[in-house]
């Protein structure tokens, strides 16, 4: 019971994040909304027991993913300006 | 208005379709054929405590090559797409702040001396040569983070990478002649279930996928990080 209160929440964070990610006007703030889907959606499969998957999601969706956004969002400022 | 209307109409048919899709799925209680297949046989066949290594590396072998090739593939046109761009434009950085400098000092060899326990532990305990690469590269990330100025070079790098590709498919290879077929991990012996030295080849095997991704993504960091041209401190 417990675990499906916290998979609720979860879910719910991750949804209201991810219309961040899509709406917001500053880009970086997308981009940290996104972050965050990832490090809560890899919570999602560690409660799931996909212990693999999870691991994944968080070293690739949360981590390397956001910076290599950020790289590319500095070069394309950069360009533009 | 009339644009809002017809992606809200395109939404609600794609709801109705996924909804068909989904109540028509009868909720099961026991495995299907293939699962049971593999809970069931594995511990004989391959003898890896992590069943999903076993599924990766040996079942569906040829998969995870497929994939590392695809990851190989998106490394080489991002260094391609990036060495076409002007280098003449030059940047300064701020100093890099006294604590990121000493954290990353500390961080980063814990870091990827946990990428490495995650993908020789492999068939033990979950994660396995896909997420202990990343972690890699994600130490070399908190490495950059602090000193931008850092080479990388990239020589050791596809060093790195071409030969544990090679080795990869080498093994591989070598199993279709000495064992059941391409990626049968029984070449060698497979041991004591649980121990380290355990589930024949897939020990070996799973450590160069992990060296190959670890080198792909930082190859796909070092890459983005001196499109920068970050050239000196101010």
């Amino acid at each position: 019971m417990l675990t499906l209160i916290f998979a609720l929440v979860l879910s719910l964070i991750v949804i209201v994040l991810g219309i961040v990610a899509v709406q917001h006007p500053k880009v970086s703030v997308a981009i940290i909304a996104a972050g965050v889907v990832s490090l809560f959606a890899s919570v999602m499969y560690l409660l799931l027991a996909a212990p693999d998957v999870a691991m994944t999601e968080a070293a690739i969706g949360s981590g390397l993913s956001t910076i290599i956004f950020f790289y590319v969002l500095n070069k394309i400022r950069r360009q533009d300006g | 208005m009339v644009k809002k209307i017809i992606i809200l109409v395109v939404l609600l048919v794609l709801a109705m379709m996924f909804w068909n899709m989904f109540s028509g799925i009868p909720v099961q209680n026991v495995l299907p054929e293939v699962s049971e297949y593999y809970a069931k046989n594995e511990p004989a066949e391959v003898g890896a405590a992590n069943l999903v290594t076993a599924v990766v590396v040996t079942y569906r072998g040829l998969d995870t090559l497929g994939e590392v090739s695809i990851l190989f593939l998106s490394a080489a046109i991002v260094g391609l797409l990036l060495g076409f761009q002007s280098k003449t434009e030059k940047r300064k950085l701020r100093k890099t702040s006294e604590l990121l400098l000493t954290a990353a000092k500390i961080l980063t060899p814990v870091i990827v001396m946990l990428g490495v326990y995650v993908f020789i532990n492999g068939h033990l305990t979950p994660g396995g040569g896909f997420q202990g690469g990343a972690i890699i590269a994600a130490a070399l990330v908190l490495a950059l983070m602090a000193d931008p100025l850092r080479k990388i070079s990239h020589g050791f790098i596809s060093f790195v990478e071409s030969t544990s590709g090679f080795i990869f498919v080498f093994i591989g290879i070598l199993e279709i002649f000495l064992a059941g077929g391409f990626l049968d991990n029984s070449i060698l012996p497979l041991g004591e279930f649980g121990a380290i030295l355990s589930a024949g080849a897939i020990p070996i095997i799973y450590s160069f996928i992990g060296l190959k991704v670890g080198a792909e993504l930082s190859s796909i960091v070092s890459n983005m990080q001196e499109a920068q041209n970050i050239t000196e401190y101010e």
